[in-house]
């Protein structure tokens, strides 16, 4: 009975997260609590100065969220503009020379603009011209996120600042161009690492000066209350429609999902409506770098513990004293030294498994994935493809992963040439 | 009473409103830091903020936030921070000193070893900047139960309520934004500031500093009018950063300029 709801339910490709019993986790799992946690994690550690913005973005988030009209826009916006419902795809070449179970990809690397990114942009920009915003920040680190941004700013006629590492910037350059391309202010963000984490401090402070008409898009599920949930909700729509997709498929629910965690929202998006499936096994895949042994990763479920950083508690890279410390990833995307709260609760709980592929698996299985099945990946999705290459020759042949392709390579070409010994 | 009580209460007898210096702890050497604190005492300091770099200060503008870089370049930990406090202690028994910094680096410290050894040093207080009252139940019991004052910020978009919260919560004083921004934003609107403190001090009884945004003699004056204290710290640490290479002139030339802010202030005390 339950099953056939849940179906009905995720057929209707945008039908947002209330932790009900249908669409969302099930009616056993309802975090995070009223304050924002997710168990010990989670929370608002912020300024008081980010009180108030942060108070007035919840109230709309839980009154806009509970609305039939704006849930009604939001998915026409995910059909006809973002493209969904994205398709999964059954990787039957890799699979079989795999030897072991049937990989499935979630085929979020065919949305607009190139990534999930855009599930979450094309909500939270709904959400700021409700509350009658007129100018969109965000952070970046690839650029990813940065160009999802620009492009529903663009489409709404929105001011749109982003905020990005220099670091960052020199090894996206394509990405600064698209942003630019779209009518966004580009700004490079010199402090500290230089990196995303820089980003998102500048973009705080930014939005602390100017909250009366800024809306602050985070990207990932971090960040203080409400952006873990709201980005969850906002990313869920891959869940829901995965589990309907994998039913109508192949008649059950998958053995187990796969994807990569950098802050986490590609994986808590496909996770979150599985998570009261028991039997469906759940496993993040952190940046391992050069190695976790090496120090030089992006691995803070795997090789780091909890502390407090952007808002809210969680499991963090930092050194002895408690500063944060410089994280490394081929991978632009997943070099983030935080990861989402509730990431953490799913790893204590023992819901979830967080594991870690180095960045020479990441690239092995980037390679493996375009000569194999002719879909080049992003390499932050590659580190779940990799990890699903070692998982699925321990597997029956009548078992089933489904990998969420989170992104396309197109934005790594520079990254995977120079790898290569090449400069294009 | 505490010893920020105690100095608050001194002040109101004499009419006199509190100068209270913000620099950072070992910017841009270690060694700097405690003759630059009696310097900043001598020359009309009531009270000293002392900032514990960290890597990310999201409330801070980018002159405190290189202040941070240059205190952890020096590998300046929190160990360190109350070291200085110790020392400076030894020769001041009197001026208070409120740690102002950021909760990850107290996390790992452990909340009652911070408490026990920031009581231990000197220290009186702390400004944690990314804890508000909802998340700081375990924080405020620890430095209580050592006798510490936690210190709050209120912005000018704290509304009535969150006045009142903060007010439960608060001991010592309340430190007022005074602007929307981060320290060492533009200048600020001195008549906005009055009709806000006046509001915070009819919800709450704890005296009101006021800072983000003053750097000069002519707004300490001003702000001296309608505040109980007068924050300064970014025009400080900018000055600091210009030393970096003579390091030995710090005490000298913040000293210097702390105290045409003190005359200010007790001419405006004075009308």
């Amino acid at each position: 009975m339950r099953l056939c709801k849940v179906y009905e339910m995720a057929t209707t490709p945008a039908m947002l997260s209330d932790r009900g019993p249908a669409t969302g986790a099930g009616p056993g799992y309802h975090w995070p609590d009223a304050n924002g946690h997710f168990g010990p994690y989670g929370g608002l550690f912020v300024p008081e100065t980010l009180m108030y913005p942060l108070e007035e973005l919840r109230a709309a988030y839980e009154r806009y969220l509970a609305d039939p009209e704006f849930l009604a826009e939001l998915d026409a916006d995910l059909q006809d503009y973002v493209g969904r419902p994205s398709p999964i795809y059954h990787a039957v070449r890799w699979s079989r020379d795999l030897g072991g179970a049937q990989i499935y990809l979630k085929r979020e690397d065919l949305n607009h603009t190139g990534a999930h990114k855009i599930n979450n942009t094309v909500g939270q920009a709904l959400l700021a011209r409700r509350m009658g915003k007129t100018r969109i920040i965000a952070e970046t680190g690839a650029g990813q996120h940065g160009v999802a941004s620009a492009t529903v700013a663009a489409r709404l006629g929105l001011e749109c600042v982003v905020y990005m590492g220099e670091v960052d910037v020199a090894r996206q350059e394509a990405n600064v161009y698209r942003m630019r391309l779209l009518g966004a202010r580009v700004v490079s963000v010199k402090s500290g690492s230089r990196t995303l984490k820089d980003a998102l401090n500048e973009a705080m402070r930014d939005w602390v000066t100017n909250v009366d008409d800024t809306f602050y898009i985070i990207g990932t599920v971090a960040g203080p209350h409400p952006y873990p949930a709201m980005v969850r909700d906002f990313q869920a729509v891959i869940g829901r429609e995965a589990r309907a997709q994998m039913l109508a498929r192949t008649g059950r629910l998958p053995d187990a999902l796969v994807a990569c965690v950098g802050g986490g929202s590609n994986a808590i998006g496909l996770f979150y409506p599985f998570i009261e499936d028991a039997g469906v096994a759940l496993y993040g895949i952190e940046a391992a770098g050069d190695g976790l042994e090496t120090g030089r990763h992006a691995a803070p479920l795997n090789a780091g513990r909890p502390g407090v950083l952007h808002g809210n508690r969680t499991y963090l890279m930092e050194d002895a004293n408690g500063q944060i410390i410089e994280t490394h990833s081929v991978s632009a995307g997943l070099d983030y030294p935080g990861v989402g709260p509730e990431h953490a609760w799913l790893k204590d709980t023992g819901r979830a498994r967080y594991d870690a592929i180095t960045d020479a698996e990441a690239l092995a299985a980037f390679h493996t994935l375009t000569r194999t099945e002719g879909i080049i990946p992003a390499l932050e999705s590659s580190h779940a493809l990799a990890y699903a290459a070692k998982l699925a020759p321990t597997m029956g042949g009548d078992q089933t992963i489904l990998v969420n392709l989170s992104g396309r390579g197109d934005k790594d070409m520079h990254t995977v040439a120079k790898h290569e010994g090449l400069v294009l | 009473m505490s010893r920020i009580a105690t100095r608050f209460a001194s002040l109101k007898g004499r009419g006199r409103t509190a100068l209270i210096p913000f620099v950072t702890a070992g910017d841009p050497q270690p060694a700097t830091t405690v003759p630059l604190m009696h310097a900043m005492v001598a020359a009309g300091a009531d009270l000293i903020e002392l900032g514990v770099p960290f890597s990310d200060p999201m409330a801070d503008g980018p002159v405190i936030q290189r202040a941070s870089e240059r205190a952890l370049a020096q590998g300046v930990s929190l160990h360190d921070v109350l070291g200085i406090v110790r020392a400076f202690r030894a020769d001041d028994p009197d001026t208070p000193v409120v740690l102002m910094g950021y909760l990850n680096p107290i996390e790992v410290m452990g909340y009652e070893p911070f408490a026990a050894a920031a009581q231990a040093a000197g220290v009186d207080g702390a400004l944690v900047v990314d804890v508000p009252p909802e998340e700081g139940h375990d924080l405020v019991a620890a430095l209580r139960g050592h006798g510490l004052d936690l210190v709050y910020l209120l912005a000018p978009t704290s509304t009535d309520a969150r006045i009142r919260r903060i007010g439960e919560v608060a001991s010592g004083f309340v430190y007022y934004v005074s602007v929307k921004g981060v320290t060492g934003s533009a200048s600020l609107d001195t008549d906005a500031v009055a009709a806000r403190v006046d509001t915070i001090k009819s919800l709450i009884p704890l005296p009101v500093g006021v800072g983000f945004g003053i750097k000069d003699a002519d707004t300490a004056a001003r702000v001296a009018a309608v505040a109980d204290a007068v924050i300064v710290g970014s025009a400080l640490v900018s000055r600091i950063e210009e030393l970096g290479t003579t390091p030995e002139l710090i005490p000298g030339v913040i000293g210097d300029f702390l105290a045409t802010l003190r005359v200010a202030i007790d001419a405006a005390d004075a009308g």
